[in-house]
């Protein structure tokens, strides 16, 4: 009986990956542009479902004192295999230069490699970033070998000094946060995007996937996620949800959009039509 | 809780020293190496970091660091975060 025919599927077909260029941080090539956080998690097993459900290849971790009570409950690397993630130690937390240049280099004592996600907050209110200490810390990082990708605000001039120190991405944030508030000033985001030539990747802020498909809309080369995912009902659909989003976002920069007017034009032709 | 807490584990022959481990108390046979330490706690050395009076320990060192008197060690590892 002959086989029915099929249309050869093509896997890599000019659609799927519009030419994009590999997304590069660094010296390192990443396939996925979703970089995900690992906290608040209601347990590990439900965190660690979540972000294979993302595709996420780089996942942040915070360095915290060991609980000597509880001293079985071990490190979060029992869970994260550090051969199947890149492991990005972040400063969450901190307050000042100082701190953060502390926590970083305990992250990187770990051994596992020298990056870190730099961040100084600078209010407990809105958690926003304390600039100038972030750039200190930058400074003193960068000049220890430290690959920083450093948390800041939708600020040019800020992500323009952190790119001079030597950052390897330069990460604005969407919103505050954990805020989930989503993109609230695409018109910087574009701005920073257009005048840095280091990566520029969304740190804070993103809610659902549509938050993520905006911002990825916006050109920008990468976003960084936790609570979006880790606090939505069910985290693993929401981590899928987020990845379509991120791949739809990053296409529909790359097809360039229609541009927009505010009057309507018919999609069918006005000639043709019967008396 | 007490704050203060006395190893009876590590009681051995020798003089008592105090140091300071995550922010707790602790009173500890004096010669006791920063790997008797780990051990007396329970803790393998693999992915966790040690930092002595705001100085981090290079794991290979673990074995000849002796504590003393007013130690302030700080004992992290990695846990979930964004």
């Amino acid at each position: 009986m002959d086989q029915p025919k099929t249309k050869p599927r093509r896997a890599d077909s000019p659609s799927e990956s519009a030419g994009d260029t590999p997304f590069q941080i660094g010296d390192r090539e990443f396939t996925s542009r979703l970089i995900v956080g690992t906290g608040k998690y209601q347990d590990n097993e439900t965190m660690v479902r979540a972000i294979r459900a993302s595709a996420a290849e780089m996942v942040t971790v915070a360095v915290r004192r060991i609980d000597l009570d509880r001293s079985n409950e071990g490190s979060i690397l029992h869970y994260l295999d550090p051969d199947e993630f890149f492991i990005l130690p972040n400063t969450a937390g901190c307050y000042s230069a100082e701190d953060a240049v502390r926590y970083a280099r305990l992250g990187r004592a770990a051994g596992l490699n020298e990056w870190v996600k730099l961040e100084v907050i600078g209010d407990e209110t809105t958690l926003l970033p304390d600039v100038h200490a972030t750039l200190e810390a930058a400074r003193v990082l960068v000049g220890e070998g430290f690959k920083v990708m450093a948390y800041t605000n939708d600020d040019l001039i800020s992500a323009l000094r952190l790119e001079d120190e030597g950052c390897v991405s330069v990460m604005p944030l969407a919103s505050p946060i954990g805020s989930g508030l989503g993109l609230i000033n695409p018109y910087y985001i574009r701005e920073i995007k257009s005048r840095l030539r280091t990566p520029v990747i969304i740190d804070a802020g993103v809610g659902t996937a549509s938050d993520a498909c905006e911002t990825m809309e916006q050109g920008v080369d990468g976003v960084l996620m936790n609570t979006a995912i880790a606090a939505a009902d069910n985290p693993e659909v929401m981590a899928r949800a987020m990845k379509m989003g991120v791949r739809a976002g990053r296409l529909a920069y790359l097809a360039g959009r229609m541009a927009s007017r505010e009057v309507a034009v018919p999609s069918s032709p006005r000639r043709g039509m019967l008396d | 809780m007490s704050d203060e807490r006395e190893d009876t584990a590590l009681a051995g022959d020798g003089a008592l020293i105090r140091l300071m481990v995550n922010g707790e108390s602790r009173t500890v046979t004096s010669g006791l190496t920063v790997r008797g330490l780990l051990e007396s706690l329970g803790l393998a050395a693999g992915t966790i970091v040690v930092e002595r009076n705001l100085e981090i320990l290079d794991r290979a060192k673990y074995d000849e660091v002796v504590l003393i008197e007013g130690d302030k060690l700080e004992l992290v590892h990695f846990v979930g975060g964004g």
